[in-house]
C-alpha cells in the first residue's frame, strides 16, 4: 500500500506556497500534519499530481494570544494546544476538546486547521470552534476573506474554501466575561471516531452548543441550557434502526456539555 | 530527492522518491527493522517512532519530511547489555506474545512516562488507545507501564 506518484514541494514562504496553489492544470492538495491525508494517499483514494507541503513555512507555525483573541496558524498543531497554558486558561473549551482528537501520536503531527479543512463530521475541534464563534482566515494568491462556521462548513468532508485557497488562521475571540464551556464526547475507545458530542458555551445572557455527530456539519443551536437539551434534537431527523439511541445519546452529551459550562 | 536525517543518534542518508513513507525509509533506506509496518494508514500504532522526541506514526509521513530531523527507533532503547526498564518490565509482566506491535507500545511508552512519571490508570490507557495489540491482550500492557514507571521513577 503506497501512494501513487507526485510531485513533492517544501515551499519557506507563503507566497511561493500560494502561487503552487494557484496551478490550474494540476491536482494540488497541501499536506500538512497528514493525519488524514497520507491515510487516503496509502490508499490511493487522493491521487494528487503535487502535494505542496506546508511544514516549512515558518511564518504559518504560531498560536498566540493577541489582545485577548486567540490565533491559531496553520501549523499549530494539536499537541500544542494540548500543553499550552493560554489555551487552558482562556479557552478551556479547546484543551478539553483538543484531548479527544485522536491519540497522542495524532495529535503530536495534526493540525487544527488541517483538521478544520478536512471537515470530517466526527472531528471535535470544529465542533468547538463553531460554539466558539470562532473566524475562519483564508488566503490565496487572489486576495483573503474571513467565513464564519456556517460560511466555511457546507457538507461532509467539504468546505468552501477554493482550490487555490489556504486556511491559514483561525481565530477564536475571548470569552464572554461570567461564562463557561464544557466538552463531551462518546466513542467506543477513547480517541476513536466519536459518535457524538457536544460543545457548549454557557455566558450570562444565554447558551451556545454545537453539536457533533447530528449531521455532515457542526450542528449550532443558541437558547437557555434547561431548554436546549430537547430543543436542539428535536429539530434532529435522524433515520434507521438506531435513530431513537443516537437522538437520547445526543440529549444527554448535551445536556453533560451544558451542565459543566453552567457549573 | 536526496534524504539524511539522523536515527538514533547515527547520520543516515539516501535517495527516494517523494512518496516513500518514513516507515519504508526506516526499514529499507537505514535498514532498521525493528520498526513493524502493520496497518500503514494510521489505525495501528505498530510503526510508531519519536520525531524529535514526540511519538508519530511514521507510516502518516513521508521520508523526505523527515529532512534534517532526528528520529528515534525501538533500536534506540536497550543498553549495550540488558534491556530497557520499560522492555524488562514487558518481559516481567508478560506484555508481549508475538511482538509484533511492541516496538510501537513501546516508543509510545517511552514519550509518554517521560511527559507523565506518575500516570494514572486512565491515563495510561489513553495514552496506549492508539496501539493495537491483537494478540496479548492490554491488561498486561498496562501492568507493565505501571511497573516501568514506578522503577523509572526510583531511578
Amino acid at each position: 500500500m503506497k501512494p501513487a506518484p507526485f510531485v513533492y514541494d517544501a515551499p519557506r514562504e507563503l507566497d511561493e506556497l500560494l502561487a503552487l496553489l494557484a496551478r490550474e492544470d494540476e491536482d494540488v492538495k497541501v499536506l500538512a500534519g497528514g493525519q488524514s491525508l497520507v491515510p487516503l494517499l496509502n490508499f490511493r483514494l487522493a491521487r494528487p499530481d503535487r502535494l505542496v507541503d506546508l511544514n516549512g513555512v515558518a511564518s504559518l507555525a504560531f498560536l498566540r494570544v493577541d489582545d485577548g483573541v486567540l490565533r491559531i496558524g496553520a501549523l499549530a498543531r494539536h499537541a500544542d494546544l494540548e500543553r499550552s497554558p493560554d489555551v487552558a486558561a482562556g479557552w478551556p473549551l479547546i484543551a478539553e476538546a483538543v484531548r479527544h482528537v485522536g491519540h497522542p501520536q495524532i495529535r503530536a503531527r495534526g493540525t487544527v486547521c488541517g483538521s478544520v479543512a478536512h471537515a470530517d463530521p466526527a472531528a471535535e475541534l470544529p465542533v468547538a470552534l463553531c460554539a466558539l464563534d470562532a473566524r475562519f482566515h483564508v488566503r490565496s494568491a487572489r486576495g483573503s476573506r474571513v467565513l464564519t462556521s456556517d460560511e466555511l462548513f457546507l457538507g461532509f468532508l467539504t468546505t468552501s474554501l477554493e482550490p487555490d485557497e489556504l486556511l491559514v488562521e483561525i481565530e477564536v475571540p475571548a470569552m464572554p466575561d461570567g461564562s463557561g464551556s464544557g466538552f463531551a464526547e462518546h466513542a467506543r475507545t477513547h480517541g476513536d471516531f466519536a459518535v457524538g458530542g457536544a460543545a457548549a458555551v454557557v455566558t450570562p445572557g444565554g447558551a451556545r452548543l454545537a453539536l457533533l455527530g447530528a449531521g455532515p456539519v457542526p450542528a449550532r443551536f443558541d437558547g437557555s441550557v434547561e431548554e436546549l437539551p430537547d430543543a436542539a434534537v428535536a429539530g434532529l431527523s435522524f433515520t434507521g434502526a438506531d435513530a431513537g439511541w443516537r437522538r437520547a445519546l445526543l440529549r444527554e452529551l448535551a445536556r453533560r456539555a451544558l451542565e459543566r459550562a453552567a457549573a | 530527492m536526496r534524504v539524511s536525517m539522523e536515527i538514533n543518534g547515527r547520520p543516515y542518508e539516501g535517495d527516494v522518491e517523494p512518496r516513500t513513507l518514513l516507515s519504508d525509509f526506516i526499514r529499507h533506506g537505514a535498514g532498521l527493522h525493528g520498526t513493524h509496518v502493520g496497518c500503514e494508514h494510521g489505525v495501528c500504532g505498530a510503526c510508531t517512532v519519536q520525531l524529535d522526541g514526540e511519538p508519530v506514526r511514521s507510516c502518516l509521513m513521508l521520508a523526505v519530511q523527515a529532512n534534517g530531523r532526528s528520529l528515534r527507533t525501538v533500536e534506540s532503547l536497550a543498553p549495550p547489555e540488558g534491556l530497557h526498564p520499560i522492555q524488562a518490565a514487558f518481559q516481567e509482566t508478560h506484555a508481549l506474545q508475538c511482538g509484533f506491535c511492541t516496538p510501537g507500545f513501546l516508543m509510545t511508552i517511552e514519550a509518554f512516562l517521560r511527559e507523565r512519571p506518575h500516570p494514572t490508570e486512565t491515563e495510561i490507557r489513553e495514552a496506549l488507545a492508539g496501539n493495537l495489540c491483537r494478540c496479548t491482550g492490554y491488561k498486561a500492557i498496562i501492568e507493565a507501564v505501571e511497573l516501568a514507571a514506578e522503577r523509572l521513577r526510583r531511578s
